[in-house]
This record gives C-alpha cells, structure tokens and sequence, in this order.
C-alpha cells in the first residue's frame, strides 16, 4: 500500500486526530495566553520580577517534554490532564517574555503623557500600554503555537489526543507495511497545521495591529 | 472653583462657551527625592493670575520641569500645597485633577496607535461627553489649530510633520476646555522655522482662549516672545526674577539673569514690540493698471524719487525709481526692482529690522491681511522708535528701583522700631 492509497483508506482516522491535535493546540494557546499576558503585566514593571517570570518560564523549557510528560501520569493519570498541563506551561515562556519586553519597549514619553491627561493605571494599561506591546505578545504567540504543534505529538506518549498517536503507532510497528505511512501521514499533518496557523495569526495581526503601529 | 468646570450636561448639549483661565498658586513646593542630599526643587512659591502666560525659563537640570510636572501632580511634591482657582488640589484624587488641566510635551506625546481624532477625543471621552459632543469638538480643535479636520481627522500621528503633530499634541491637551494648559518644552523638537510659526499660533490660540498657560523652556528667546510674564530659575527651582519680558531684559536682578538674558538686549526687546506700535508712513503708490504716462507724471512731479507699484489686488509688486523707467526704455515689465519681503502688522520690530536690513532701499512694505499695501516702515522709524522704547524701559525700571528703596527703608524702620519696643 502506498502512502496515497493509505490516506485514502486511514482518512476518517486521520481528520479526526488532526481536528483533535489543532483543538487540544488552540485551547491551551489561549489559557497560555491569558495566563502569560497575565504573568507579563504584574511583573514588568519591577526589575526581578520580570527576571524571574522570564527565568522560569524558561527553566521550564530545558525539561525534555517526554521526561515532563511522563513525571506527571503518576500525579494527573493518563490522557486529557497532562497533554493541557504540558502545553500550557512550555507555551507560556515565549508569551511572558514578550509580554514583558513589549511593555517595557512603550515609550516612557507616552506613559508620561498618558498620565498627564488623566488616565487611570488601568486604562492606561488597556489603552495605551497593551496595544503598543501587542505586536511583541502577537509574535509571542506564534512562535509559542510552533513550538506547541510539536510538543502536542509528544503527548500521545500520556494516551492524549491528536496526530502524536499516529506516529506513535507507526514508530511501535517499525517494519511492518504501514509503519512509514504511518510516521508521514503524522509528521506531514502537523506541518500541515502549523502553516494554517501561522496563516491564521498573520491575518490576526491585520485586524488587530492599529494602522498607525503596523510595521 | 465651580465656574470653570466643563459639566457633561453642559458640553453635550451645545458647543461649550471656552473656559478661561483660573489661577494657580504654589506655596513652598519642595520635592527631594530619597537617596539625594539636596532637593530637587526647594521652596517654590509663585502666583499666576488667571489667564497668563507664565514661562518657566532655566538652564537644564535647574528643576523647572519638576516644578511643572507638580502642578499636575505627575510628581508628587514633598511639602507645599497647590492652588488652582479656589481650591487645594494638593490631595485631590491626581487621576482627576490632570483631567482638568490640559497637558503638551515635547514630541507632542501622541498615541501612535490612535488616528489623531482618537487622541484628541480621549478626555472629553473620559469626562464622559456624549458621542455628539465629542466628534463636534474633535472638528472644532482641529480647526482651532489650523488642521483641515476632514484631511486629517483618520490620519495616523506618523502621517503626520513634526508640526503638524505638536498641533495635534496641543488640540489634545485643550479639548476638554481646561482652564488651565501645562506646556514641558512642546516646540524643543522641531525645526526653527515651525518652530516660530508654532510660536505665532500659540500666541493667536491664547489671544482667543485666555488660558492660563504655564510654559517649560531652556530657550530665553521663546519666553520673551511667548510670556506675559517670565520666571528665571536658578539651580533647585530658586526664582531669580519673575518679571515682565521687558522688566527681565532691561533690568536684571543680578548676574546670573542677565548671564540667561545674555547679550543684546536691546536687540531682543525689538521682538516685544510689533510693527503695529510704532509709526506706519504713507508712501506714493501706483497700480499696474494706471497707463504708463500718468506713472511717469508721478514720477517727474512728485517729491519723491520712488514709487511703489500694487498689483491687481493692492499688493505691493514692484519698486520703481525716477532712473528705472529710461533704462528700462519705458518697458514696464523690466522697469523696477520686485518687491521680495514685506511684513505684517503682527509682526515684530526684530522681523521689520531684518527686512529693512536686507532690502537695498533701506524700507520694507507693511500689509494687511489679504497682503494688501498699508504703508512702509523705514530705518529711521525704526531707530527712533527703538531709542523711545528704551528710554521708557529705562524709566520704568529706575522708578521700579525707587519703589523697592522706599519700601524697604520703610520696612527698616519699621523693624527698628520693633526693636526698640522689644528692648
């Protein structure tokens, strides 16, 4: 059987892992994000608190993903939990550290002046600070959706959702007939997805960068 | 200070009448940051009429634009109390209070993500205007700065001059009818020549609004043109003289004054007074219309040897001496020299000076509005309406100094006085 012969037969099986690996990615994406826009805006404003968002975020980044992932089936079991768990924390570093570079780029001119016409803290965040900084966070996302396209396969290894089973599968079976299609159909599907993604936040980024800031 | 506070009411209903300006006083301002021996601003007290132009003037580092920014309270003072109108605005809630008092800083501060109608609507936004009232008055700021608000209403603050943003950064500041403006050095960033017509407008803008202005800069030349009157600070915000431009200019208090003033004075008292004020003379005119015979009649009978020709609508045109026309053989196109400078009422003596310097005939046209021909002023007005003005200042200033002696002989008698009764 051939690679085209096996997606024509697997198609069902495939569109399903695929929907559920590009969900289980968005859905974590966007706790990432909050939870990282959140981190950023309570800590750039002091010296080591930045630094120390920035810098745990990264240690957690130097744990392989297959050590993390398995050090945490005894703690949450096997499937949903951990594949959340996971790509939340290693999407969160390039998110925080964006974030906090973003606000800190604002030029302080314009904080100045912002509070000079009588804005709130919080509105100046809203208004003046986050929108400035949004191109940095924007960028922030994608590379963190990248990286999570990537790390989502790993999670098969917790019995979670998404294309990592299908290159699981194929790599247990290494010489059997559909091993390699297998791998390819997985390995090609995600490649797949990533670029629909980045296709997605590029378009984000028209519609949500003010004209006046658009590089 | 209930008269000068936009209501929303007020403002949705209809086009605001213009709030003018409240005092402001400060009485012993300090502000020392922790960690520095000495403070940064010590013991400032100063009061500002309603409706004045007050420039703050120093070298850089003298803390003038700390002392602006406690008005506002962007800084906190230490000790002291501010006054603006009738009320102590020392604790009132900050956030408030800046709404209140309108806010232009150097680079004009714009929101770069906003068009220039978002930027200029934010705090008539925030002071809860209605929808209608903001986009009126957004129009109405744009025109009142001299930007044409359908060219410029969508633009973005990087799609625009330098100028032209500093405009904006000013429209900003006063759409919400403070009664007060705080300006930190808002024409330190562009080119001289905006820079001057940005003066001019400033000028135009406070003869309409009557704000009360308070103005940061390190440029005397800017204070004398702008401030009714100018306060030259010393290192730590220490008032060396606060005093009228022409008090400042032709009598310093000491060393350090008249070192800011610095040299030609007298030639920096011509920009305080305008072309207006002194003597406008009549001058024969002709119009490019008359036949040639009847200019050439003017010329040969005339006492005088030189004739200025208007063009179709009044303006002055050309030049024409008794000589020109025979060299010209009687062709009126290359007959004269053309008229290349010309000045308007508004403009100052510095500006007639300048003109009369460069124009070969020693005199410069003055016109009105349109550029229609007034009359001219000439070298010999000029000086002696400068000796005039200085003998004035000379005046002035010597019967300033007879006061001060009076009242301070008066007050050491007083003491003594006082002495003797405590022994």
């Amino acid at each position: 059987m051939n690679f085209w012969e096996y997606l024509g037969t697997r198609h069902q099986q495939l569109l399903t892992d695929t929907y559920q690996h590009a969900s289980a990615v968005f859905q974590c994406m966007v706790i990432a994000t909050l939870l990282g826009v959140l981190i950023g805006v309570i800590s750039y404003r002091s010296g080591w608190g930045g630094s120390l968002a920035i810098t745990s975020t990264s240690a957690i980044l130097t744990i392989p993903s297959l050590a993390a992932i398995g050090l945490l089936i005894p703690l949450v079991g096997l499937g949903v939990p951990p594949t959340v768990i996971i790509l939340t924390l290693y999407g969160l570093l390039p998110i925080v550290r964006n974030c906090i570079v973003g606000l800190r780029g604002v030029d302080p001119a314009l904080v100045d002046a912002a509070k000079g016409i009588g804005m709130s803290r919080a509105r100046r965040l809203l208004k003046v600070e986050l929108p400035l900084a949004w191109p940095p966070i924007l960028t922030g996302i994608r590379v963190s959706t990248q990286m999570l396209m990537g790390i989502a396969a790993i999670a098969a290894y917790a019995s979670g959702p998404g294309l990592g089973n299908e290159i699981f599968r194929g790599l247990a079976s290494l010489g059997s007939a559909n091993a390699i299609n297998q791998v390819l159909a997985g390995t090609i599907g995600i490649v797949i997805l990533a670029l629909l993604f980045d296709a997605a936040y590029v378009l984000l980024g028209r519609l949500t960068i003010s004209r006046g800031i658009r590089a | 200070m209930p008269e000068t506070v936009t209501t929303p009411s007020d403002s949705a209903s209809a086009r605001p009448a213009s709030t003018s300006g409240a005092t402001i006083q400060l009485e012993n301002l300090t502000k020392s940051y922790p960690g520095s021996p000495s403070p940064a601003v010590e013991d400032v007290s100063m009061d500002i009429k309603a409706g004045e132009t007050v420039i703050l003037v120093g070298p850089s580092g003298c803390g003038k634009s700390t002392t602006l920014k406690m008005i506002n309270r962007l800084i906190e003072p230490t000790s002291g109390r501010i006054r603006i109108g009738d009320e102590d605005v020392t604790d009132m809630d900050p956030v408030k209070l800046r709404r209140k008092i309108g806010y232009a800083i150097q680079s004009s501060g714009l929101f770069p993500h906003m068009t220039v109608a978002e930027n200029i609507a934010l705090v008539p936004k925030m002071t809860g205007w209605s929808k209608s009232g903001v986009k009126d008055r957004v129009e109405e700021m744009l025109d009142l700065v001299g930007l044409d608000p359908r060219e410029f209403h969508g633009r973005y603050p990087r799609q625009l001059s330098g100028g032209q943003q500093q405009r904006v950064g000013v429209a900003r500041a006063l759409a919400a009818d403070p009664p007060v403006l705080l300006m930190d050095e808002p024409f330190g960033a562009v080119d001289p020549i905006t820079r001057d017509h940005l003066q001019d407008e400033l000028i135009r803008l406070q003869h309409e609004l009557h704000k009360t202005i308070v103005f940061v800069t390190h440029d005397f030349d800017e204070a004398i043109k702008l401030g009714d009157r100018i306060a030259v600070l010393r290192e730590r915000s220490h008032i060396a003289q606060f005093d009228t431009p022409e008090a400042i200019l032709t009598n310093p208090t000491d060393d350090f004054v008249s070192g800011f003033v610095g040299a030609g004075a007298a030639l920096k008292r011509l920009n305080l007074t305008r072309v207006r004020d002194v003597g406008i003379a009549d001058f024969p005119t002709v119009t490019v219309e008359d036949p040639l015979q009847s200019i050439f009649n003017k010329l040969r009978d005339g006492q005088h040897n030189e004739l200025l020709m208007l063009d179709r609508r009044n303006r002055p045109y050309k030049w024409l001496r008794r000589g020109d026309l025979m060299r010209a053989k009687g062709s009126l196109a290359r007959a004269g020299q053309l008229v290349h400078d010309t000045v308007t009422r508004d403009a100052t003596l510095h500006d007639a000076l300048e003109a009369v310097l460069t124009d070969s005939g020693g005199r410069v046209a003055v016109t009105g509005r349109r550029g229609e021909f007034i009359g001219v002023v000439d070298m010999q007005t000029l000086m002696n309406s400068v000796q005039e003005l200085l003998e004035a200042d000379r005046l002035a200033a010597m019967e300033h100094e007879h006061d001060l002696e009076e009242l301070r002989s008066h007050r050491t008698e007083q003491e003594l006085e006082g002495g003797d009764g405590g022994l």
